[in-house]
């Protein structure tokens, strides 16, 4: 669609693409907006469940969330100072 | 009744301070009484654009910890008998400003001034939102540019969310207004076009400012470009814009710009 549009266009005519490539991403950004902050929420439970076997730094707790067009992943990435190994093998999330 | 306007963007560098500065002193000129308010704390700008740097004595900041009176942290603008200006603190960072404190500024100039324009700082954090917080209508300044389009719509999405307007189930006025157009770029699709802008961010137009050099000129000299020279195409853009705002119906001009004669013959100019 979009090389179609620049073909219709001509060389310098790039307006058309920076619409429809705002039009797309607006329409996603607007469906995100308003909705309850998952990743937020997520990060906090995690934090507290974690919290009660092990002490840790809240600061390094990052919970990532990355959306394919199938199926999306989400990364939850816990720093534990040492110590706790035996802890960490028993929180399997 | 007073208004409360905040000129907002979310993207910096799109002309906030140069539209606060022009469409205020329009405003003033048409005889309404004026504030305007600089929001951008640690860096503020409205002060220098307005020629009134060195006349900065108290600061927002000081009359929100009840250190000034508001009285004193005024300043009347030397050629504008009914333009005033709240500047903003220089020293200090954004945290300073609390919302009680925004609050009550914003009520004691309600009952001073027919308009308190708001200048918002750049971004979508604590500056920003309190200086949408208490706005009824908004100017959303917008380049025809993606980035800029695209953090116009979240600005917009907070006005609709985040003001006490909207808390209470009311709407906050927006305006788009478009700056630094070039028409001649637009019409060789170069540039998003005005259609393009006000289709995807849903919202009315209040005005078209060209791209031109008399923005410039006039923040050089600490003139807005409304004073400057009336009769210059951003200034009469301007002048049209403050004039919607007043409720007036002003036909939407696209401005065209005029290439002298030596810029025909060494053909375009370099954006």
């Amino acid at each position: 669609m979009m090389n179609l549009l620049r073909l219709l266009g001509g060389r310098n005519a790039s307006a058309p693409v920076a619409r429809e490539r705002l039009q797309i991403l607006l329409a996603h950004e607007r469906g995100l907006r308003g909705q309850p902050d998952l990743l937020g929420l997520l990060r906090a439970e995690i934090l507290a469940v974690v919290s009660r076997h092990v002490v840790l730094d809240p600061e390094k707790v990052i919970v990532r969330m990355d959306r394919g067009k199938n199926v999306s992943t989400l990364e939850v990435d816990i720093e534990v100072p040492n110590g706790f190994e035996r802890s960490i093998a028993a929180v399997a999330i | 009744m007073a208004k409360v306007l905040v000129v907002t963007s979310g993207k910096g560098g799109v002309g906030k301070t140069t539209s606060t500065a022009a469409l205020g002193a329009a405003l003033a000129q048409m005889g309404e009484k004026v504030v305007v308010v600089d929001f951008d704390v640690g860096l503020r700008n409205l002060d220098l654009v307005l020629g009134a740097e060195r006349r900065v004595v108290f600061d927002l900041i000081n009359v929100v910890q009840g250190v000034a009176k508001l009285s004193q942290a005024l300043i009347r603008d030397k050629r504008l008998d009914n333009l005033w200006l709240l500047p903003a603190s220089q020293t200090r960072d954004k945290d300073a400003l609390t919302d009680e404190g925004v609050s009550s500024v914003i009520a004691d100039l309600r009952t001073k001034f027919d308009w308190i324009l708001c200048d918002s700082p750049a971004g979508i954090e604590r500056g920003a939102t309190l200086a949408m917080r208490y706005a009824d209508e908004a100017v959303i300044v917008t380049n025809p540019e993606v980035s800029s389009v695209r953090d116009s719509d979240r600005i917009i999405g907070m006005l609709d969310s985040k003001t006490v307007k909207a808390e209470q189930g009311e709407r906050v006025e927006k305006h788009v207004l478009i700056t630094r157009y070039d028409s001649a770029r637009a019409a060789r699709g170069e540039m998003l076009s005005i259609e393009d802008i006000l289709e995807i961010l849903a919202t009315p137009l209040l005005g078209i400012i060209p791209e031109s050099q008399d923005v410039l000129l006039a923040s050089n000299v600490g003139s807005p470009v409304t004073l400057n020279n009336t009769t210059s195409a951003p200034a009469r853009a301007y002048i049209d814009a403050a004039r919607r705002l007043m409720g007036e119906t002003v036909t939407m001009m696209v401005p065209v710009q005029r290439k002298g004669l030596m810029n025909r013959l060494l053909g375009r100019r370099a954006a």
